[in-house]
């Protein structure tokens, strides 16, 4: 017979360093509104395109205000909806 | 003239960013000093703030410049700008939610009197207490890393480390004196309004940074942020005013053919 709870090993202070350096960014920079930080990267990747086209670039310092605003808005009425998290 | 205007306001908001972000974790650290130093006394308490304050220090003095050094400044804007983007719109986020009512304020008269009720369980001895070093390090020490990371990144993108760190110095120390004569009374600081304000801001640097790393071009360069700040703090107002309970039926009654669909009371 094989011990069912097998012996979890300690985690050195390296590993654990580590471990605690990843979850601050995790909490720092996801934390409760995922929403936040995946629009924030779709807006910059976005104006970015937009400036590709140098026609189009005058209107990028206009676009970005906008679609940042915009993620506010939408963030701030998912919480509303689900009850303000 | 134009230049010097520039420079001028830019700076002005980077330091009112600055402090306003640490004056805010500061009443958050402040609040668990005092309960450690009024339950557990405060040599250790003070003790543990000055040994956290020496390596958020030491931190910033050794994260800073190398970054400004060997990070070039296109990659350092757009992360940088990436970062304070996303870090803003989650403290405008929270102070939009608790203006309008649906989130709870923070409140520093219930955290103080968790950590009196948690640190009064166990005795304090005479001379050093271990527990409330460590208590009031870690409260100090964790408010303080997001203050590092606002004074870095909005430091090195802006070529003023120097002004960042003595903006972040000048909060404490205002912090410090003001929690010292009121000590207990931390709740009649207006946290949320002090959020909002640095909400804005970040959100509007990180804006104008990393709108620069992809290519932007700004109408009137660095005069841009303190015109972004205006748009979005109209922007945040809107949110508060349209999420109040009852707005929806104040706007509908104000609306044409709404009837009698408006009675809210």
């Amino acid at each position: 017979m094989t011990d069912p709870t097998p012996a979890v090993a300690p985690r050195n202070p390296v590993s654990r360093m580590v471990a605690a350096f990843g979850r601050f960014w995790w909490e720092f920079l996801i934390g409760d509104t995922p929403e936040l930080f995946v629009g924030a990267v779709l807006v910059v990747g976005l104006v970015a395109l937009v400036c590709v086209d140098h026609g189009a670039r005058a209107w990028a310092a206009v676009l970005l205000p906008v679609l940042v605003a915009g993620l506010l808005g939408s963030s701030v009425w998912r919480a509303k909806r689900r009850g303000a998290s | 003239m134009i230049a010097t205007t520039t420079v001028h306001s830019g700076s002005i908001v980077l330091a009112v960013a600055v402090f306003l972000a640490c004056a805010v974790e500061m009443v958050e650290a402040l609040t668990i000093v005092v309960a450690v130093g009024s339950t557990r006394g405060w040599r250790s308490a003070l003790e543990g703030t000055a040994v956290a304050l020496l390596v958020l220090g030491a931190l910033v003095v050794a994260l800073g410049p190398a970054i400004v050094r060997y990070v070039p400044l296109g990659t350092l804007r757009l992360v940088v700008g990436g970062l304070l983007l996303v870090f803003g719109l989650q403290w405008l986020r929270k102070a939009v939610l608790r203006a309008s009512g649906l989130k709870a304020k923070h409140d520093e008269d219930a955290i103080f009197a968790r950590h009196v009720e948690e640190l009064s369980g166990t005795g304090a001895g005479r001379g050093r207490d271990a527990t409330a070093f460590v208590v009031a390090f870690k409260g100090v020490f964790l408010e303080g890393l997001e203050v590092v990371v606002v004074v870095i990144t909005l430091g090195t993108t802006s070529h003023d480390l120097g002004l960042a760190a003595l903006a972040a110095a000048a909060a404490i120390v205002v912090v410090g004196a003001v929690g010292a004569a009121v000590a207990r009374q931390l709740s009649s600081v207006p946290e949320n309004a002090m959020k909002m304000g640095v909400g804005l801001m970040l959100v509007s640097f990180g804006t104008f940074w990393s709108g620069e790393g992809v290519g932007v071009h700004w109408p009137g360069s660095d005069l841009a942020i303190p015109v972004l700040v205006g748009v979005y703090g109209l922007g945040a107002w809107a949110l508060v005013v349209s999420l109040r309970p009852g707005s929806a039926a104040k706007i509908s009654a104000l609306l044409p053919g709404a009837g009698g669909s408006a009675n809210h009371d």
